[in-house]
């Protein structure tokens, strides 16, 4: 049987706020225990929530990024339930009428090709406290540092139909909220987290099939990895003749395999119902228009200027425009150095290699883009050739200071001037004298492939550091003559 | 000293006649002489309404003026006040002393006011009759085997039995007006959003509001003054400048259009109090009121959408207490499921309970649509019927309760009859309207009260209406015997 998967993302994105989403606790990550938790916070008789302005404006901002309808009028629900770090018993959310309202997202696959992914629908809430299970022998520590951060809760249509479809979709979600600077995407940290509803069915069938829902998976491996085994239990499930039943599930990276954690049956009744400590938030045209004027370049924009402006492969443009500090860093290096494609090469190449290899990210590159737009310069005005350049780069990841600096300490320089290099190739050619006098008999094909060994001979007398197009030109000058 | 009303002790203390400290010890000793025959107070903070009262007298020595200034009074024990056992009265919150003062707590404290203590209540705000208490039923001073009416039974007795001037109350179906006309007092229940709620307890959030209980309307404007106004930390107060109370006792009720409405004479009135309802309309009618009859077509929805929308919002509301960071814990949990369970079973009260399972069965999946939604349905309609009535007229009259203060016990065995005691007053806070309650005359030796409703932010209308009539009558004089 051929099997379709169908994929529905819910992403918890933790907006940067300056402070939590119902009181003035501030919301660093990583402070003492229950350092950052207010009155409010605490959940103590008798305090009250205020919605802070900026998180709906960040609500806001994303909604008008994705498209969406903006809830101009929309409501905070209380989500009833008891556990020992949801202080109040129940958490502030958004049911019935949320801040953002159908959009879509682009995501680009493997292939190149651009798919739609609809967004149902986001809203506003709460981050709950921790609880800490270690270190209290039989007892549980609870620390409410978290709890009140602002939560936006991303909920996709169930439009991905592979794990790698669904990994592309937090890729470019990850990126659109780091674009728009309202979440920072720690996903170590916890700032954005995935539940991932997974069904599949009979390829052709029109209804879906019963989902599961894997609860919070926190890296993009694990995403792909845990819809994929979660895609084979199902698939293994039903062939053996059994049924999928509606669960929460969790996925544990070190079995590489989902475990039920409750049946629907078991499912709270949340009790949701509008919350009468708050107001409806009414958001004005006005404010719309102003949050609007915030919003800054977005990736699908980015991409098509990167393709019409600098003539980009849709490919190259969709790479650099994936993150707002790599496409900064492109563009960084596009003006220092004045050619595009050069610059796109070597970021998405050379750079890409490097981070990769050192595990870091580009904004902690060890190679800044003033030093590689002032390297790509050098190659343009023939001061280095290609093959010098990675010299260069190496030693600018070295800390050796810029290109220039790297030039002429390690005396690197390109050289053009055509009588030294005529005595240099002179010298070589004295030097093969057998080979010169071969070529000279060998019809034109064959001098074609001899013609590359005097090449490198030439370019390893000058330690690379002769204009290859001179010598070139030179050579052949000499060897025909 | 103990006869004196809010506005007398502001005289004499201007007048120097007497210190906030002389004062506030006379209050003390009689407090401690007399409230263990009423049980009116969970605790009595004598060392902070000393050092409150000597701070006061040190203002004024410095210059300072102002009504409240020394003014001794008490608090409801749902407001909470820093460094004090703020209990609801319940077992639930016995141990728990407030990290902070609530709005009004710290407003009135500001303007001067001393604290003598907290008062007791029906457990969480839920009852009518302030036998629900962890500490014991509050009595009521007219006659000790009767209930003071509730929630704020506490505040009641002790301003009605002259242990105090005045106090806090709240109320969220009736819970200041019903005991004040119970007790042969003035109170008054703001319109929803005009006193912050923050640091109030809450019982039923879109329902609450606190307001003043004395002996008086002048009296009642006094205080509202110190609590009023909109406050950043209470999304749903409301930001209207706060017209100055006192200022507008006194004019004149020529031309005062008052609406009776036909359905609050139903066969649940006691008839003696539809006869000094009737009275008390004679009496404005003298002072230049026309009246009118009005019809509020939903007066009868009334009580039953209360009942869904209150208990659902406090089921919500109690989940905090779960015995987890704050107030009882349960002995020796044998996990979390128990340590809810026993915290909670052991921590509320009966009527607390009824209440919170009433509430989340309301608002559980399936019934939702025909419970709550239906009853803000019926809120709604019962506003539009307000709406149409204001159209007509300044205020509405009517009774307070349908029967005056009945004995300790009567209706324990039956909650939906203690329910119906909140038939007149109920309205008024599903709408979010402002309403009075006043003295009005005697049952067999028992107050009754007459209430007022006027549109919203009209507290000053309903202050100057009740403030004429006492000018001229003298039920909100008299004193119960023994106190």
């Amino acid at each position: 049987m051929q099997w379709e998967v169908v994929i529905g993302l819910e992403i918890h994105t933790q907006l940067t706020t300056q402070s939590k989403i119902f009181s003035g606790s501030a919301t660093t990550f990583g402070s003492e225990p229950n350092t950052q938790a207010s009155l409010v916070d605490l959940g103590m008789p008798g305090t009250l929530p205020v919605l802070n302005k900026e998180a709906v404006q960040m609500a806001v901002k994303f909604g008008l990024a994705i498209d969406a309808e903006i809830g101009q009028h929309n409501v905070f629900a209380r989500k009833n339930y008891f556990y020992p770090d949801l202080p109040k018993g129940y958490q502030i959310s958004q049911m019935e009428l949320p801040i953002v309202g159908k959009g879509h997202l682009d995501i680009t696959l493997e292939d190149g090709t651009i798919k739609r992914i609809g967004v149902t629908r986001a809203h506003l809430e709460e981050d709950a406290g921790k609880s800490l299970h270690e270190d209290y022998s039989g007892m549980t520590g609870i620390d409410l540092n978290r709890a009140g951060t602002p939560l936006l809760e991303i909920v996709s249509e169930p439009d991905m139909r592979s794990a790698k479809e669904a990994v592309a979709y937090v890729k470019a979600m990850h990126a659109l909220v780091r674009y728009l600077g309202i979440c920072d995407g720690n996903m170590a940290e916890g700032s954005l987290r995935c539940d991932c509803n997974v069904s599949i069915r009979p390829k052709g069938q029109v209804e879906y099939g019963t989902r599961c829902e894997i609860k919070n998976v926190n890296s993009f491996r694990f995403i792909e990895k845990a819809i994929n085994s979660e895609i084979q239990r199902q698939i293994d499930l039903i062939e053996d003749g059994g049924k999928v039943i509606q669960q929460t599930r969790l996925y544990d990276p070190n079995t590489n395999e989902t475990r039920a954690m409750r049946s629907k049956e078991e499912a709270n009744d949340y009790r949701y119902f509008p919350d009468p400590d708050l107001l409806p938030v009414i958001i004005e045209d006005a404010f719309l228009e102003q949050t609007r004027a915030t919003l800054p370049e977005l990736p699908p924009q980015k991409r098509e200027r990167f393709q019409s402006q600098f003539g980009l492969s849709l490919y190259d443009a969709s790479v650099l425009a994936s993150s707002r500090e790599q496409a900064d860093f492109f563009e960084k290096v596009v003006s220092i150095s004045g050619d595009a494609k050069l610059a796109a090469n070597w970021v998405m190449v050379e750079l890409g290699s490097l981070l990769n290899k050192q595990g870091v990210e580009i904004d902690e590159s060890p190679v800044s883009a003033e030093q590689l737009g002032g390297m790509l310069l050098r190659i343009k005005d023939n001061t280095i050739s290609g093959k010098i350049a990675k010299m260069v780069f190496e030693g600018m990841a070295n800390g050796e200071g810029s290109a220039d600096e790297i030039i002429d300490q390690r005396g690197l320089k390109q050289v053009t001037d055509s009588g030294a290099i005529e005595s240099m190739l002179d010298d070589v050619l004295a030097a093969n004298a057998e080979q010169v006098e071969q070529y000279r008999a060998a019809d034109e094909a064959k001098r074609g492939k001899m013609f590359g060994f005097f090449v490198g001979q030439a370019m390893k007398a000058s330690k690379g550091k002769a204009n290859p197009g001179q010598v070139n030109e030179l050579l052949k000058r000499k060897l025909e003559g | 000293m103990h006869q004196m009303t809010l506005a007398e002790i502001a005289r004499g203390l201007a007048d120097k006649k007497f210190s906030s400290e002389e004062l506030t010890r006379t209050l003390l000793a009689r407090i401690a002489q007399l409230d263990p025959q009423l049980n009116s107070f969970i605790t009595v903070t004598e060392d902070l309404a000393i050092t409150q009262a000597q701070a006061a007298d040190a203002r004024r020595a410095a210059g300072e003026t102002g009504a409240l200034l020394g003014a001794p009074l008490a608090h409801k024990d749902l407001f909470c006040t820093k460094g004090v056992r703020t209990s609801c009265a319940s077992k639930m919150l016995d141990n728990f002393k407030a990290p902070y003062d609530a709005t009004v707590v710290a407003r009135l404290a500001a303007a001067g006011t001393v604290t003598l203590g907290k008062t007791n209540m029906d457990e969480f705000a839920m009852g009518s009759a302030n036998e629900s208490s962890h500490y014991g039923a509050v009595k009521n001073p007219w006659n000790l085997q009767h209930v003071p009416g509730g929630s704020s039974g506490g505040s009641a007795a002790a301003v009605a039995a002259r242990l105090l001037p005045g106090a806090t109350g709240t109320d969220t179906g009736g819970s200041i007006r019903q005991p004040a006309a119970l007790t042969n007092l003035t109170g008054l229940k703001p319109t929803y959003g005009r006193v912050s709620r923050w640091g109030m307890i809450a019982y039923a959030s879109s329902l609450d509001q606190a307001g003043p209980m004395a002996r008086t309307a002048e009296d009642c404007a006094l205080l509202l003054q110190g609590m009023a106004g909109f406050d950043v930390n209470d999304s749903t107060s409301i930001d209207e400048p706060v017209p100055d109370y006192s200022a507008g006792l006194n004019a004149s009720l020529q031309g005062l259009r008052i609406g009776v409405p036909k359905e609050y004479f139903s066969a649940g009135l006691d008839p003696r109090i539809a006869d000094l309802v009737m009275a008390s309309v004679e009496e404005l009618k003298k002072l230049g009121a026309v009246v009118k009859e009005i019809s509020l077509p939903n007066l009868q929805h009334a009580i039953p959408a209360y009942y869904v929308i209150a208990p659902a919002e406090a089921s919500s509301n109690l989940s905090r207490f779960d015995g987890v960071r704050f107030g009882y814990r349960c002995e020796d949990p044998k996990d979390l499921t128990d340590l809810y369970k026993r915290s909670r079973g052991e921590g509320f009260g009966p009527e607390v309970q009824r209440r919170i399972m009433v509430g989340a069965y309301a608002l559980s999946a399936g019934y939702y649509d025909a419970y709550y939604l239906q009853a803000q349905k019926i809120r709604r309609l019962i506003k539009n019927d307000f709406m149409n009535a204001f159209a007509e007229v300044d205020v509405i009259l009517g009774p307070t309760t349908p029967n005056p203060a009945w004995k300790i016990g009567a209706k324990n065995a039956d909650p939906i009859a203690e329910y119906l005691e909140d038939f007149y007053t109920i309205t008024a806070n599903l709408a979010g309207l402002p309403g009075l309650s006043m003295p009005a005359g005697f049952a067999d030796g028992l107050p009754v009260g007459v209430q007022l409703l006027a549109p919203y932010f009209q507290e000053g209308r309903l202050l100057n209406v009740a403030h004429q009539y006492q000018q001229v009558t003298d039920w909100h004089t008299r004193s119960p015997a023994g106190f």
